[in-house]
């Protein structure tokens, strides 16, 4: 099935109900997965999150921009192999800051507000990833590809 | 769930809803006892506020940086005051605000008032929060109200009630509160009635001041004080204070009030008031089925009921005492200016002689009894100051406290430690010293000999170099990691070569002054109106005199202790070359009890190992002095292990203690164990503009020295070693 409206509401609500994302980058060929709060844009094009810019993600993206993000469903019981849903969104993410961070800071906080003190830091970074493909999956194996920006 | 109730209203309301003193109240006022009219602001109204903005998870992450039962008090009143600033900083909800003002319009008019905590679990038979969460005194109109609504809902996360709840073994984060506003009535006498005594259970206790009993509940009046037998309600013993003043109702808030002769001589109740409080709190108990604790103000002839509660520590496990302790965690500005004029007008310059006159003793002039008597007669001065170092000068610290706290309140900043910034450069004892340690470097460096540091390569310095090395070791003492053994002096001179040849390689640090530092003030004393620009005023010169203390009074301990040291080094060098004898024996004697000595250190509570194939990669502190810098670790296990600092490293330590103040101007940035925006170690980073993280648990064993870290000073993090470490092996 590949109703194309179907497929990007299915990963609208998917990302409108997770907080958190697992982030994958690599140092030299070594992939590396973190934990991050993300937040995105209603047009799928965006999706960000923040880091101290001491943290091994910060340094693998200022090494390499291609990144992937996991966002799933799951809830660690049996039927998630029927039932739950997880999307890899892959893309190209890079620090942002001043005016053109304000919006996009805007809806993260609106999302993960407790994080306002940490996300004000001087230390922190806004990082935002153009996404250029989500993958959905569903139902254990149907896989669903829907490009964003080529 | 309404947001306000009055207290007519509130009849089959839970507890869980209105908090146990607005149930209370209303239940008397159902059996006729005249209470303050009042409405309550009920849980669901809290519940509603700290829903919106993040703000439960905010709290909880604040309270989260490391287990709960780990923070050191300072750690928790620092938490505690960044989660009152949330509070403050946290606009209304708009559709919460319409609420409560709705709810409010009815019972507000020009009339003041006083906004009381009523928690849910406040007061019960087991545990009691008396004194733990706020009240507030002469609050007037709708803004003050809603403004006092939420301090009075910060203090739900104040440090005591949160220590307290910790003691009380139940969670600590499921808490909820509702506000009690009352008219406030201004009685000519206000007090306490226990109808049965937490102290002898056949007894009765009648307490009263003059004025209002916020005087007397937080300990800036004494009271006069009655027992009565509870049987027969005679009275058994009348204590009399020496009444001097009493606490009226002032512009905004409270004041205190100088008593007029005649009241001054005469008992606040006549001796039939006093049995018509006492009848009053027994009525009490029997409605309430337990023995209660009441607070009572009296009004043109009629005693009214402000509170009331069960009588805790009949039968508990809960004891005054200890609620008491943790409401001694605040100080009342009129205490901490009494123990202010106590340490600078008698115990410093007290001290000061002290060491003076030691100093007019040389150890070496004394025959060996003299010098062991003469030991024993320091380590007695020490151990006596080391009790007032406790007692007087550790809490005075709370004035530097106070003042953040009315600094908050009055200014609102988006960052709760903005304060701490008009404190930095007050002038301190230690950075003084440093600054007479840079100009010593600075003859180094200009010196026609130095040549980058080649030309004093094992040579005799020129006679005037030894001259100031000299001067300043006499004003200041060794430096703390040279160890009395063998040839102390030549040892002292040394180190302290081998120090400022470090320093004089580098450029000079520089004190630091943030930009916005000089309109602080402004800012603060404009926040006042003209009536109370001299409190403020006060509260500032109490915060900074409390800032300056909270350094100086461990370099003039140091003083001290070197007297001390200077006997002991004395004693150890005779011995060392041989002496024999009744004398021998007695010096041995004294220089064991200085071994065992208490001391003002801190003892260190860290002693985890991590195993190797365990290596902690972040750390999460407390952010306590901004700014990021990168270096090597210099981790501090003994004090000789500063002598290798070098220029730029970073210094991991489990305190900062005064002494170290020496090499700070070294180091790029400051890793401490110990927890707290106050503490030393925080003040001194924040001088030189250091980034600083405290509060890092086992740092000096999590760290080692040529570990490259990066301090986060803004977030409290500390990272250990290259990002891409890791996969080295992979």
């Amino acid at each position: 099935m590949t109703n194309p409206t179907r497929v990007v509401e299915t990963i609208l609500s998917l990302l409108e109900a997770q907080q958190l994302g697992v982030l994958s980058t690599h140092c030299q060929g070594h992939p590396y997965a973190s934990l991050v709060a993300f937040a995105y844009t209603d047009d799928l094009t965006r999706l960000f999150f923040a880091t101290p810019r001491s943290t091994r993600k910060y340094d693998n993206i200022a090494a390499d921009d291609r990144v992937a993000m996991l966002i799933d469903s799951r809830s660690n019981e049996e039927v998630d192999f029927h039932e739950a849903r997880a999307v890899t969104v892959t893309g190209r993410a890079h620090e942002v800051a001043g005016d053109d961070a304000v919006i996009l800071k805007e809806l993260y906080l609106t999302r993960h507000p407790y994080l306002k003190t940490f996300l004000d830091a001087p230390t922190c970074a806004f990082m935002v990833m153009r996404v250029q493909r989500c993958i959905l999956v569903e139902q254990f194996q149907n896989v669903t590809e829907y490009e964003v920006a080529p | 769930m309404k947001l306000v109730v009055s207290l007519s209203e509130i009849r089959e309301e839970p507890v869980a809803w209105v908090g146990g003193k607005a149930s209370a109240l209303a239940r008397m006022k159902r059996h006729g006892v005249p209470v303050p009219d009042a409405v309550c602001v009920t849980t669901e109204a809290y519940r509603l506020f700290v829903g919106e903005a993040g703000l439960t998870e905010r709290i909880l992450m604040e309270l989260s940086r490391k287990p709960f039962a780990e923070m050191r008090w300072e750690e928790v009143w620092d938490a505690a005051l960044r989660i009152r600033n949330l509070f403050l900083t946290t606009p209304w909800p708009p559709h919460l605000y319409a609420a409560l003002a709705a709810g409010l319009e009815g019972f507000l008019d020009d009339r003041p008032l006083v906004i009381r905590s009523s928690c849910p679990r406040e007061d019960s038979a087991e545990s009691s929060f008396a004194g733990l969460h706020e009240s507030y005194v002469n609050v007037r109109g709708l803004e003050a109200t809603l403004e006092h609504i939420k301090l009075v809902w910060a203090s739900l996360w104040s440090d005591g009630a949160l220590l307290y709840r910790r003691e009380l073994g139940g969670d600590v984060h499921l808490s909820s509160m509702a506000v009690l506003v009352q008219h406030l009535v201004t009685g000519e006498a206000s007090g306490v009635v226990f109808s049965q005594s937490p102290q002898d259970e056949s007894e009765g206790v009648v307490e009263a001041v003059y004025g209002l009993n916020q005087g007397l509940v937080d300990g800036t009046i004494e009271p006069d004080h009655w027992r009565l037998d509870r049987e027969t309600g005679a009275v058994l013993e009348h204590r009399e204070p020496l009444r001097s003043s009493y606490l009226g109702p002032d512009g905004l808030g409270v004041c205190t009030y100088p008593l007029a002769e005649a009241k001054a001589n005469k008992p606040p109740l006549m001796p039939e008031e006093v049995t018509d409080v006492f009848e009053l709190a027994c009525h009490l108990e029997r409605l309430f089925g337990v023995a209660q604790d009441l607070e009572w103000t009296l009004a043109k002839g009629n005693i009214y009921a402000l509170q009331s509660r069960p009588v805790t520590t009949l039968d508990s496990g809960d004891t005054t005492g200890r609620n008491a302790w943790y409401q001694s965690l605040h100080r009342s500005y009129e205490n901490l200016t009494a123990l202010r004029g106590r340490i600078e007008n008698h115990l410093l310059p007290e001290m000061m002689r002290a060491a003076d006159e030691m100093a007019e003793v040389p150890p070496h002039t004394l025959s060996d009894s003299d010098l062991a008597e003469e030991i024993g007669k320091r380590l007695e001065i020490n151990e006596r100051w080391v009790l007032v170092y406790w007692s007087e000068f550790i809490p005075y610290a709370h004035g530097i406290r106070l003042f953040g706290q009315v600094y908050n309140d009055a200014v609102k900043p988006e960052d709760p430690f903005e304060f701490t910034t008009l404190l930095t450069h007050t002038p301190l004892v230690g950075i003084e010293r440093n600054r007479h340690l840079e100009e010593l470097a600075d003859l180094f460096r200009t010196h026609v000999d130095w040549q980058g540091g080649e030309g004093f390569g094992g040579r005799t310095l020129s006679s005037e170099l030894e001259e100031a090395l000299m001067a300043f070791i006499d004003t200041y003492g060794a430096l703390p990691w040279v160890e009395g053994k063998g040839s102390r002096s030549q040892q002292t001179r040394d180190s302290l070569v081998t120090l400022l040849c470090e320093m004089a390689r580098h450029p000079a640090a520089a004190e630091f002054i943030p930009e916005e530092a000089p309109k602080l003030e402004e800012r603060f004393l404009g926040c006042f109106p003209e009536e109370e620009k001299a409190y403020a005023r006060g509260v500032l010169s109490l915060g900074r005199s409390s800032y300056r203390l909270r350094d100086d009074d461990n370099i003039y301990m140091g003083q001290l202790e070197a007297q001390l040291l200077r006997a002991v080094d004395e004693g150890r060098q005779r011995l060392d070359n041989g002496l024999k004898g009744p004398g021998a024996d007695q010096l041995r004697g004294e220089i064991e009890r200085f071994g065992i000595r208490t001391t003002i250190k801190s003892a260190s509570s860290d002693t985890a190992v991590e195993l190797p194939v365990v290596k902690a990669r972040q750390i999460m502190g407390q952010p306590a002095g901004q700014g990021v810098a990168q270096g090597m670790a210099r981790v501090i296990r003994t004090p000789e292990d500063l002598a290798a600092l070098k220029h730029g490293e970073i210094l991991v330590c489990d305190v900062v203690e005064p002494n170290m103040t020496y090499v700070v101007p070294l180091t790029a940035g400051i890793v401490e164990r110990r927890g707290g925006m106050l503490i030393h170690g925080a003040i001194i980073a924040r001088e030189y503009g250091l980034p600083c993280v405290t509060g890092v648990p086992g740092a000096t064993h999590r760290i080692e020295t040529g570990d490259r870290i990066t301090v986060d000073g803004y977030l409290g993090i500390v990272t250990i070693g290259e990002s891409g470490d890791v996969f080295k092996q992979a």
